[in-house]
């Protein structure tokens, strides 16, 4: 996994509460069995004017220009700014890939969908938890100031605009900082524990039989 | 100290603790479907990792499967390679069961974990799918993962979590006539939002949900997650019990006894503490429709479709209006006169026997309103469908003009051929109205059973309460 400490990036605000994970990746791009190019096919819905199916030239697809990805000065976005419940819905993880292989590596939002939360971090894509005033600041902020951007420091815990006047801090898990930071993979640690795993099962297994075999 | 029940089920799975609370919980049942294991079996190739329990993996092929014609296969190329993906990743492993395309046990993931007898009481229960939270239905700690999680399920038997809060959600009263467990699902979902239970597990409890079938309670978890919580839960009594003597895969003999004993005690404490609780009364409760994009945007059959101008919210504003845009609906519409072009009756929400039970008892011995183009009844699995058959359901729904269908999860999400075209609007059982879901462009308006049945007939919503 990409390690992730200190990202200063333009920010792409998409103005919508409850965007859930149907919207990020739709279903037809989940066919895929891999991991990557789901970048050109994230908001598939509505960022295109057609309908998009998994194969397609999406370099040749009309474009809807009301789409904020689609306007120039959020070009090369590397943070997103959203609204409450973002990643609500599906568990499915395409919505982190779709993401990351866009080119972001944080979302700001008030709050997150648990499970979508939850699989950022296993991608290297930081979710970062605002106060709702001040995310209508940022709002604010990015609408007015095209080429808005803000730097999120993540051994720091903040969010910095770029002039350093506003500071934002915000919580994230010891566990899963010491991850991101150090880009691991967690099974490799949960690993470690082996033999406290060997021994609960064969504890459960004695307790509980009927789950096994 | 009294402990809820998700208490319980949290303490028995903690195999490590972190310093900051972050836990290894131990998982007893994997269930592995073809849309969100390819990459984690990948993952697992290239780290030279082998799966570290087989026998706690129950695997089946139900997103991509078609429900039609299955004698000439799966014919999307790209579908059709997910599911032999799944089948080489089976076949490679190992699995305690696996139910593959066109096994007569085949069907909807969390349809067939509970049929089988896979999915028991004081379980840990996971899959890359969000509405494991069916399981809950159980006494089981049940819940969605993402592709990363269902790998290191596989190479650790062990998940990465920390522990959520408790709430509470108390349903009282006996249910009206022609409303069920969908429609306090939804009841719920209207009062509490879709992030209302975010960070939470959730019990349901009361007399209205003790007096549910498993069917019902399953209906009830299954929705669990579109209030945001990850696992929903029902604690364990005698139609826990009932239901699950005799499984294929249930414990039997001395074992049996054992297992009913240890059952018995995953109830909440009497005077243990929730962090939330929320009560319902279910007199209060009317068949339910949504009528925006979001399992939230619910009203009572007998309501109108809300006015964003009464909103003073900005945001919850704007989405109305946006959801109404996306719907093709006016303000203050009554649900009743909104017409109809497809239904759809199926999914992991409502496809077991006691759904297509009572919305046969609906249509029977009458006929699809001509406005209806497509009327669908997709089993949740090959043993639902068999049943369904033995009792002539698929009779009484033929007659009537529905299609009856082979099990998979179908036009819930569109994945395989059936689905909405671009403006189509569709009654559906299925458990998400989100844009695009059944279909770009299509309009989805989530029901019970009997209210999709009633749809149908009428070719626009009516309140089943008055059916006759």
């Amino acid at each position: 996994m990409e390690k992730f400490t200190v990202l200063k990036g333009i920010v792409a605000p998409l103005d919508r509460a409850n965007v859930d994970t149907d919207a990020i990746i739709p279903k037809q791009f989940l066919k895929s069995i891999k991991r990557s190019g789901f970048g050109p096919n994230l908001f598939d819905a509505w960022r295109y004017k057609d309908v998009g199916e998994p194969g397609m030239d999406n370099s040749k697809r009309p474009l809807n220009p009301d789409f904020v990805l689609n306007q120039a000065r959020y070009k090369g976005a590397a943070i997103l700014l959203a609204r409450k419940n973002f990643g609500c819905g599906s568990s499915r993880e395409h919505a982190p890939w779709a993401l990351a292989d866009y080119g972001f590596r944080a979302v700001i939002a008030p709050s997150f969908a648990d499970i979508f939360y939850n699989n950022c971090f296993k991608n290297g894509l930081l979710p970062i938890v605002v106060n709702e005033l001040r995310i209508d600041q940022l709002f604010h902020d990015v609408n007015a100031f095209p080429g808005y951007q803000l730097t999120v420091d993540l051994p720091r815990q903040l969010v910095l605009t770029s002039d350093g006047a506003t500071q934002i801090a915000f919580d994230v898990d010891a566990h899963r900082k010491h991850c991101l930071i150090n880009g691991l993979d967690d099974i490799g640690l949960s690993l470690l524990h082996a033999e406290k795993i060997i021994a609960f099962e064969a504890r459960r297994r004695a307790e509980q039989p009927w789950l096994f075999g | 100290m009294p402990q809820t029940l998700y208490d319980k089920l949290w303490a028995s799975h903690v195999v490590h603790v972190e310093e900051d609370g972050t836990a290894l919980l131990y998982i007893d049942r994997h269930l592995v479907h073809e849309v969100t294991s390819p990459q984690a079996f990948e993952g697992l190739r290239l780290a030279g990792r082998k799966p570290w329990r087989i026998d706690s993996i129950v695997a089946t092929a139900d997103h991509n499967t078609p429900t039609t014609d299955w004698n000439e296969g799966i014919k999307d190329p790209i579908s059709r390679l997910q599911v032999e993906t799944l089948d080489a990743n089976i076949r490679e492993y190992g699995a305690k069961a696996y139910f593959p395309f066109l096994d007569r046990r085949q069907g909807i993931v969390h349809v067939i974990g509970p049929e089988q007898g896979a999915t028991l009481p004081g379980m840990t229960v996971v899959c890359g799918d969000s509405h494991t939270s069916t399981h809950g239905a159980f006494a089981c700690l049940a819940h969605g993962i993402g592709t990363s999680e269902v790998e290191h399920v596989l190479a650790t038997q062990c998940l990465v979590q920390k522990k959520m809060q408790n709430m509470l959600v108390a349903v009282e009263g006996p249910l009206a006539r022609g409303v069920g467990a969908k429609d306090i699902a939804l009841a719920i979902i209207g009062r509490i939002g879709t992030a209302g239970g975010t960070g939470c597990a959730v019990e349901f409890a009361g007399s209205s949900i003790r007096a549910l079938s498993m069917e019902g309670r399953m209906t009830l978890c299954n929705m669990a997650i579109e209030a945001g919580a990850r696992a929903g839960m029902v604690a364990v009594d005698d139609t826990t019990i009932a239901y699950l003597k005799g499984r294929p895969f249930a414990p039997t003999g001395e074992n049996w006894n054992r297992a009913v004993a240890h059952w018995r005690t995953l109830v909440s404490d009497e005077g243990a503490q929730f962090d939330r609780v929320v009560r319902l009364d279910a007199r209060d409760i009317g068949p339910q429709v949504t009528w925006g994009t979001s399992p939230e945007m619910v009203v009572p059959v007998n309501a109108r479709v809300p006015d964003p101008d009464k909103e003073k919210d900005p945001t919850r504003r704007e989405g109305m209006e946006r959801a109404l845009v996306y719907m093709g609906l006016k303000p203050n519409t009554r649900i009743e006169d909104i017409r109809l072009d497809k239904v759809f009756i199926g999914s992991c929400t409502n496809s077991r026997i006691e759904d297509l039970r009572a919305a046969a008892a609906v249509v029977r011995g009458k006929r699809v309103a001509s406005n209806i183009r497509l009327a669908l009844v997709v089993p949740g699995s090959g043993l639902v469908k068999a049943q369904a058959e033995r009792e002539g359901l698929d009779r009484v729904f033929r007659e009537s003009g529905f299609q009856w269908r082979e099990p998979g999860c179908s036009m819930c999400l569109a994945m395989n051929a059936d689905r909405l075209e671009p403006g189509e609007r569709c009654a559906s059982t299925s458990n998400r109205n989100f844009e695009g879901r059944q279909g770009a462009g299509g309009r989805t308006h989530l029901v019970s059973p009997e209210m999709a049945a009633g749809a149908a007939i009428a070719g626009h919503f009516v309140d089943v309460r008055n059916w006759k």
